[in-house]
């Protein structure tokens, strides 16, 4: 089944056209990892699909995005709602100077939820998800800035985890991270597939190899291959993709 | 040559930081020293209990509590006009004004803050109190309200332009981590971007106060020079500023009981905005969050 389908996307930033004629389809649970050097456009992409790019003036989009059969960006769709069902996870952890409790809360509290006991529940059973709750369950309401950088990131996770998206954008989630809080990351990302859809960005191939189902790999706002990722690491159809993978340039 | 030229020239740098130093230090010594003959005169239990302050009457009274009041009174007054407007403007331009407008539009607000004072002041007098004698008839034509209200005005720059500081020195993906839960601009606003930086839209109030306790000019010509012990905001006050120009542009003798007034006056001033500013220094050094 598509979760996430794109129609010839392109994007720009005022002049500079920064994504060109991107189709692709994810199915549901699945994890998808985008790789490429700097600057080709795969944040950017990622970024489309959370509708996180509406806040940059010089932002100018065409094609269409459907996830879970609905265009989002239709004028009727609440960009609100959209978010609350495809979550994300960005590069830094940037958790709230608030406690750990309030950060994973956070999402349901500004839903309205208002409910001690439904709150209680939703975080920790997001702790849980995100591997965290025997770390923290003693100090939930200590400050999420006091964690080392690994258990915010998970924060993090949790957080967006406790609103019950169906896909989880993940924006180089690891690559602040030292080796042990990477593989935790990364075996949470296994377990997560089951019930979410992921999509990945990455500069580490490595862990693209490892976590994901697909693999994209864009260049200069294209996509020049998207393919399952062990045919994509082992036997690579384009030239492009066989020198990045491969070290040669990037 | 060039040694002796950089040792004028350091010397004459470190002389400017010493002459601020030592000014500074003069003026407590005064303030010390001639409160200090006053209160060999005048108890400082009277000082702090009397509820009267006559020191220029024949039935002399010196308990400051009526000037402590006029001064709360205009404060108060100011700061609840001042914060709410002041931290909606920083709200406004850090979190919702096009990059662009806000550029423009804080150099423009501070202007408010190059108004010079003596001008607010005839403004409330000929401008706001009339304007207010219309809704509250049994308004004075010298009252805190109105001089409370200008001193607000005056002060909304500082406390907008400090607070947004804080609001704008706050990183990028805080805002986006808000945002990417489907949070609106008015939840990331006031439920993750203000309480973020709410040290340093505290110091910015705390700050706001000081001014406001200090300011004189308003309140000298707009509130009145009434010593009465009272929390009624349409009643004219005295203030320990209004107070001390009203006893040095008069011709109360020098050395005199009631020439001494003011230094007692002076100091009890000086203490008050002298612990708002370590107090907001204080906060800015232990609360401000670090982000880097």
């Amino acid at each position: 089944m598509k979760h996430i389908e794109a129609n010839n996307v392109n994007a720009y930033y005022g002049e500079n056209h920064v994504l060109k004629d991107i189709s692709l389809t994810m199915k549901a649970n699945t994890v998808t990892a985008f790789i490429g050097p700097s600057g080709c456009g795969k944040s950017t992409f990622l970024r489309c699909l959370n509708r996180m790019n509406d806040y940059i003036d010089s932002f100018r989009k065409e094609g269409d995005i459907f996830i879970e059969g609905k265009d989002i960006y239709d004028k009727k769709v609440r960009v609100e709602e959209l978010r609350q069902k495809v979550g994300m996870v960005f590069q830094k952890p940037n958790p709230f100077p608030k406690t750990i409790f309030e950060n994973v809360a956070y999402g349901l509290k500004i839903q309205g939820i208002k409910s001690k006991s439904v709150l209680e529940e939703a975080v920790e059973k997001s702790l849980k998800q995100a591997a965290l709750w025997n770390e923290v369950k003693d100090s939930l309401h200590k400050s999420a800035l006091s964690l080392s950088g690994g258990q915010q990131q998970r924060v993090c996770i949790a957080r967006a985890l406790a609103v019950e998206p169906s896909t989880l954008l993940m924006d180089e989630p690891a690559s602040a991270l030292d080796p042990i809080s990477t593989a935790k990351i990364e075996d949470l990302i296994a377990e997560l597939k089951e019930n979410y859809t992921i999509v990945i960005v990455t500069h580490n191939m490595q862990q693209a190899a490892r976590v994901s189902d697909k693999t994209a790999f864009f260049y200069m706002g294209n996509l020049i291959e998207y393919d399952k990722t062990k045919e994509l690491f082992t036997n690579p159809k384009h030239e492009r993709t066989e020198n990045y993978i491969t070290g040669r340039f990037g | 040559m060039k040694n002796t030229g950089e040792k004028i020239i350091e010397g004459a740098l470190a002389f400017s930081g010493l002459i601020t130093i030592l000014t500074t230090l003069g003026i407590i010594w005064v303030l010390v020293s001639e409160s200090f003959s006053f209160f060999q005169v005048v108890s400082v239990t009277d000082f702090l209990t009397d509820t009267e302050w006559t020191p220029l009457f024949t039935q002399k009274h010196y308990g400051i509590l009526p000037l402590l009041t006029g001064t709360f009174l205009t404060t108060a007054i100011a700061i609840l006009t001042a914060m709410p407007i002041g931290i909606a403007i920083a709200v406004y331009l850090s979190e919702y004004a096009p990059k662009n407008f806000r550029k423009s539009l804080k150099p423009a607000l501070e202007v408010l803050a190059a108004v010079p004072t003596v001008v607010y002041g005839f403004f409330a007098l000929t401008v706001v109190t009339p304007f207010l004698q219309n809704i509250i008839p049994d308004l004075g034509s010298f009252n805190a309200l109105s001089a409370g209200l200008v001193m607000g005005i005056m002060i909304i720059p500082m406390i907008s332009s400090l607070s947004e500081d804080a609001l704008h020195a706050l990183p990028k993906s805080l805002r986006e981590a808000s945002y990417g839960m489907g949070a609106t601009r008015f939840q990331t606003a006031f439920k993750v971007a203000v309480p973020a930086a709410s040290s340093g839209i505290i110091v910015s109030i705390i700050l706001a106060v000081a001014r406001a306790i200090g300011e004189t000019m308003i309140v000298a010509i707009a509130a009145g020079q009434q010593p009465i012990l009272t929390l009624d905001p349409r009643d004219a006050v005295e203030t320990i500023t209004a107070y001390i120009v009203q006893v040095s542009l008069g011709d109360v003798p020098h050395g005199s009981l009631a020439y001494k007034t003011i230094f007692a006056a002076g100091i009890t001033l000086f203490i008050f905005t002298f612990v708002l500013n370590n107090i907001s220094f204080w906060i800015k050094k232990k609360y401000q969050e670090k982000y880097d």
